[in-house]
């Protein structure tokens, strides 16, 4: 919408806001370093609203939890906008002047009245009205999100809709006010911001459509650059399926435990006719590749970057050597370039990051020196007189229509239900998430012991739990459409009748991504991690049909 | 708000009701009540939530009223009713004396052993104790009795003899203070009945001629369950006065009389209602530090207790003064006929239109909530105070920001004692420069003195500013038994101790200052050649190591050193020689009185440093010779 993928706000906006909206984040356990910004804004006066399916201890500290039923985001969305527009709490000002579509929206809106919002989402009318109109009437609000609005198979439609609330209110580009996607780990921005996105070159240029950006890339390496995108990860296993993908070298991934439906990657992953990966630890993906290349840990072994959700491009810097035979991940590109034919001497972590500066205009001025004397720069910093910037988009609300740029667009959209159907058969919604003490698949966390962690459950509303028939740690059968995991039952208060539970925290001993959908978003390629429809089962009942068993090897 | 207690058992109904009793009933199964279908889609919380904070010193006690004790499942209940994170709640709940967090019988007998009851004999009474209830501290049953007791600091009944007080848990629960106190009145105290009588008379000084008395007058003469009784003595025309001057004319008025705290840090009254009322900040609250709980000290306990609409008067004309409509009442915890006795007077004057939305139809708002301590000597530090009535364990907090500025909830408060509050009655009756005129030209007005100890007549006095000791001790009766006078100790434990040569120091700010001294809190402890001085100091090391906060570290450590210090030094096994030690003592006071971030800190070891000086310890006899110690016991 903006013309770049990042965080408009930074950190400490956070601590000044007057009205924070957790959507579909539990920043409480999954963020909990931006979680202390939102508690400075807190205790300065914020008010705090959550939307989530649970009432999760980040909801816990809120001033209202809205407890949506999973994938009706966009109903909520749009019932809130509708609400605003009847209300007469648009910005107009800023809707005129910086935004285009708003007749559209406004009618794509309109049937999104709070009853119908109220029977999609399970949260009353009245409640929606007010985060409406707190929303609209507050100084400074943010909305801030994580995977519980992109893991759905309409993952983009999700974030349109929040940003349109955003463009109807005037919440973005100044200061307090915003639009904060949170980010998983301490560099998974600066991914997205060096052109790991299949149709990005470094600094958000077009691969197909910046012919000017892709010729400067092309003379710098001396070399013709695709000018077609590539793939992203679901797209490649489709291609993996067909055969026409048959190689694949990763870096720092592991799919064979964190994609949706396990069973598939593992075919698909084993399928390859080569598959070389690059990494720290042997991870599960590592365990079946041809070749392991054992790679630094970027965070201490290494020279280099990192880049956080508020944009900040920070410099890390190398505290220990690494054990015998691991290498540094430019040394090991570089070697395999010069075994490849093409010799790129050893260049330092420096002198890359510098080549990238001429490339990439939003780093034109984050030379090392800089950083370190800044404690870091958020982009865009095009030359060295430039400090950064501490928010994005403030463009938009210049007087001067030349400075103003390139007006926002609303982009309608319309809630669209999971695509695994709650049914008879299966009748428990299961949403996936993280706990405060453990990460994603647990390749980073699993190595420490913590006395929080509780090891995989299935987590059960008391309601559900004692309509099964199903005691506190008790292994039962959860089934979807695509397989069986056994796991132990934990009796959730947070969760409500028909609304179920899990990590992905500990693959070796409940694989839960065998239960999952990889039905993906064709804007994002994100899967619908969030959405799955199973059934729990005692063990001693009759595996259902349909649901071939594939429990996972380690057992439980 | 999400690390729950590893809770083997939920609350039990009873505790549930407790807490229900406090707080009203449970709304949605969020909030503690029964889970519906409507709480699985909509949940509040929040600030609203959590602005019922303060209201965790009241549940607390309501629980440890009803059970005896605070277990882990109603702790839980409550943390869920408040939305406070268990840690915190359990910070608070074990910081106070008065609050148990393991099983415990539902009696529980303090008995006192601080300075005063010490000298009447506290250790033979604990010793009767013990062989009646077992040993001290006993958990529940395992003495058999169900009663359990424990050594008590100061309870504040230092004029009646050795005290106790019986905290009584169950439906029908009893706080009873017993002084002078006999272990054989356990049984009959806990039985339905008539509290025993006092038999001291409560002011001494007033069987004679009560012209004298200014702050004392109604003492004795009013029924002080009767709001009549105290308006056909004057009451409430000090109000009237009050708002015919305007906030500024009161003021001015205090200032004219030069008035200081009595609270013992002696600060000009008139500067602090002046920053509170001229604060743009809203609202403002004002205070009234009833927490008198340095040891030797009851003239609050008094006033209260025979003077209840006095206070509530003065307290109202401070809430006109500084434009607050809300004022608090912090009553100490073992003080439970003052605290009676004050919510008897706030709920007549309400019904009677002395508080509320119009005051005496005057035009203003003001409402008074009388609030329990728990039992911590340093909640009568005002921050620490400010915080107790907020919920939270009661630790100073850094100054500035000072009360005036941020305060009681963050906003402008003004905090007094109760002797302070009632001399502005005094002021307003009499005229600021009228009370300028008595006492000395520093130190203007009348002063309480507790008299205690080893005195024929130990109680309540009251003098004009420049009365000498040794005429407040003639007054009193001299030393008991005409026994020769062996040292007094002036301002209680965080004060020091003076000798006969002090006897015609006239007792103003300036002129025990002149003498190293402080007039504290009006303590005036007396003491024969009988007494054991070195045991008493080792109470006084005690106490200041029992009621540090731990917050800050000169205070924490400074009073534990001290502690050892003292006791290395008294059983004659010095580390090094004595002169070393009191070295280190003179160190530890130095860093404790710097660094400390209260006044208990920097007070703690000031009485043992006088001692020092006066050749009560540490001389000849006390190791004065070099030796190879390590601090141990010999064999």
């Amino acid at each position: 919408v903006f013309g770049a993928g990042g965080g408009t706000s930074s950190y400490r906006e956070a601590e000044d806001a007057d009205l924070l909206v957790l959507w579909g984040s539990n920043a409480r356990e999954a963020h909990p370093i931006f979680f202390h910004h939102v508690l400075k804004g807190v205790r300065n006066g914020a008010r705090l609203y959550a939307v989530d399916p649970r009432r999760t201890t980040s909801a816990q500290w809120a001033d209202a939890w809205l407890g949506i039923d999973v994938g009706s985001d966009i109903s909520l969305a749009n019932a809130i906008a509708s609400e605003i527009i009847q209300a007469g709490l648009v910005n107009e000002a800023f809707v005129s002047r910086a935004t285009t579509g708003f007749d559209a929206y406004a009618a794509a809106v309109k049937p999104y009245t709070l009853d119908r919002a109220e029977r999609d989402t399970g949260v009353p009318g009245d409640l929606i009205r007010q985060l409406a109109h707190d929303y609209a009437r507050a100084g400074r609000a943010q909305i801030c999100w994580t995977l519980g609005i992109t893991e759905h198979h309409n993952a983009a439609d999700n974030v349109f809709a929040l940003i349109n609330l955003a463009l109807l209110t005037g919440h973005v580009g100044r200061y307090g006010s915003g639009l904060v996607p949170l980010r998983g780990q301490n560099n998974v921005q600066g991914g997205g911001d060096m052109g790991a996105i299949p149709n990005k070159l470094t600094g958000f240029q077009d691969v197909e459509t910046n012919m000017g950006a892709r010729a400067r890339f092309e003379t710098a390496y001396g070399a013709p650059i695709p000018p077609k995108r590539g793939m992203h990860l679901s797209l490649m296993f489709e291609a993996m399926e067909r055969g026409e993908l048959t190689a694949c070298y990763i870096i720092g991934e592991n799919p064979m435990r964190s994609e949706a439906d396990t069973g598939r990657a593992r075919k698909l992953l084993t399928g390859l006719e080569h598959l070389v990966v690059q990494d720290m630890f042997l991870t599960g993906t590592a365990e079946v590749a041809d070749v392991v290349l054992p790679a630094t840990a970027t965070w201490c072994e290494t020279e280099g970057t990192v880049t956080s959700s508020e944009r900040r491009v920070q410099r890390v810097r190398k505290a220990l050597d690494p054990p015998p035979g691991v290498r540094d991940d430019i040394e090991i590109i570089c070697e395999i370039a010069r075994r490849l034919g093409t010799d790129w001497g050893h260049p330092s972590a420096e002198e890359v990051w510098n080549e990238l500066r001429t490339l990439s205009p939003m780093h034109g001025g984050m030379s090392y020196q800089r950083l370190e004397e800044l404690g870091g720069i958020q982009w865009p910093c095009p030359d060295e007189q430039h400090p950064g910037e501490l928010f994005l988009h403030a463009r938009l609300w210049e007087e001067d229509p030349a400075k103003r740029g390139a007006p926002a667009p609303f982009t309608p959209v319309e809630q669209d239900p999971p695509l695994d159907k709650l049914s008879p058969e299966f009748p428990i919604r299961l949403t996936t998430g993280r706990r405060l003490d453990s990460y994603n698949t647990g390749v980073q966390s699993g190595q420490y012991a913590t006395p929080l962690r509780r090891r995989e459950s299935l987590n059960l509303s008391p309601e559900d739990a004692s309509r099964l028939g199903m005691a506190e740690g008790e292994v039962v059968r959860v089934s979807s459409r695509r397989g069986s995991v056994e796991a132990p039952v934990h009796i959730d208060e947070t969760l409500r009748a028909g609304l179920a539970f899990m990590t992905l925290h500990f693959p070796e001993q409940v694989a839960t991504n065998v239960l999952t959908l990889d039905t993906w978003d064709p804007k994002s390629g994100t899967a619908e991690f969030k959405a799955t429809a199973i059934r729990v089962d005692k063990l001693d009942a009759p595996v259902p049909d349909g649901a071939e068993s594939r429990r996972s090897e380690a057992g439980t | 708000v999400d690390l729950r207690l590893g809770v083997a058992a939920p609350a039990t109904d009873e505790e549930r009701a407790a807490v229900a009793a406090a707080l009203g009933p449970p709304g949605t199964g969020w909030e503690g009540g029964q889970r519906t279908a409507a709480d699985g889609h909509v949940a509040f919380g929040g600030h609203e939530a959590r602005a019922q904070r303060h209201l965790l010193l009241p549940v607390l006690h309501a629980v440890q009223e009803r059970i005896g004790w605070i277990s882990p499942g109603s702790l839980d209940h409550i943390c869920t009713r408040l939305t406070i994170p268990p840690a915190e709640a359990y910070g608070v709940a074990s910081f106070y004396a008065l609050f148990r967090t393991t099983p415990s019988p539902s009696a529980v007998v303090h008995v006192c052993d601080d300075l005063a009851c010490r000298v009447n004999g506290a250790e033979r009474v604990c010793g009767q104790m013990e062989r009646r209830f077992g040993a001290e501290g006993s958990e529940a049953g395992s003495n058999g009795t169900g009663v359990a007791w424990q050594r008590s600091p100061c309870l504040g009944q230092c004029d009646r003899g050795s005290a106790a007080m019986i905290q009584h848990a169950g439906a029908d629960p009893a706080r009873t203070g017993l002084a002078p106190f006999d272990p054989a009145q356990v049984w009959s105290a806990l039985a339905p009945a008539e509290p025993p009588e006092t038999m001291a008379p409560l002011v001494p000084q007033a069987a004679g001629d009560r012209s004298s008395l200014r702050l004392l007058r109604r003492v004795g003469l009013i029924d002080p369950a009767s709001l009549d009784s105290y308006r056909a003595e004057g009451g409430y025309e000090m109000l009237r006065r009050a708002v015919a001057a305007g906030p500024q004319g009161v003021i001015r008025e205090l200032k004219d009389a030069k008035l200081f705290g009595r609270g013992g840090a002696a600060f000009p009254t008139a500067v602090k209602w002046e920053a509170v009322t001229t604060n743009p900040v809203r609202p403002h609250y004002v205070v009234c530090n009833a927490d008198e709980s340095e040891p030797g000290t009851f003239k609050d306990r008094v006033l209260m207790e025979e003077d209840p609409y006095a206070l509530l008067e003065a307290l109202t004309i401070m809430g006109y003064a500084c434009g607050a409509e809300q004022g608090y009442i912090y009553v100490r915890g073992e003080y439970p006929l003052a605290e009676t006795r004050m919510l008897h007077a706030v709920e007549h004057a309400r019904t009677r239109g002395f508080l509320g939305p119009d005051v005496t139809g005057a035009g203003f708002a003001f409402d008074i909530e009388v609030r329990r301590g728990a039992g911590a000597y340093i909640a009568g530090e005002e921050t620490a105070l400010i915080n107790s009535i907020e919920g939270k364990r009661a630790e100073p907090r850094n100054k500035p920001p000072f009360p005036a500025q941020v305060g009681l909830f963050g906003k402008p408060t003004a905090i007094n004692n109760v002797e302070t509050l009632l001399c502005v009655l005094e002021i307003l009756r009499i005229g600021g420069p009228a009370f300028a005129e008595t006492g000395t030209d520093s130190s203007t007005g009348t002063r309480l003195f507790c008299l205690s100890g080893c005195v024929e007549r130990p109680g309540l006095y009251e003098y004009e500013f420049g009365v000498t000791l040794r005429q407040v001790i003639e007054a009193a009766g001299g030393v008991r038994g005409g026994r020769p006078l062996r040292a007094v100790l002036l301002g209680g434990a965080a004060g020091s101790f003076v000798g006969p040569d002090a006897l015609d120091t006239p007792l103003t700010f300036e002129g025990v200052r002149a003498i190293g001294a402080t007039l504290g809190s009006g303590v005036v402890l007396v003491l024969d050649d009988t007494v054991d001085m070195t045991d008493l100091l080792r109470r006084i090391a005690r106490f200041f190591r029992d009621e540090s906060c731990g917050q800050c570290v000169p205070c924490r450590l400074g009073t534990v050193r001290q502690e050892e210090l003292l006791g290395r030094l008294l059983r004659g096994i010095p580390i090094g020689s004595a002169a070393r030690e009191l070295a280190l003592l003179d160190d530890i006071a130095m860093v404790a009185r710097d660094a400390s971030i209260c006044g208990l800190g920097q007070t703690a070891v000031g009485a043992a440093q006088s001692a020092v000086r006066l050749g009560l310890i540490g001389g000849a006899g006390t190791g004065g010779t070099e030796t190879s110690g390590n601090g141990k016991e010999p064999a």
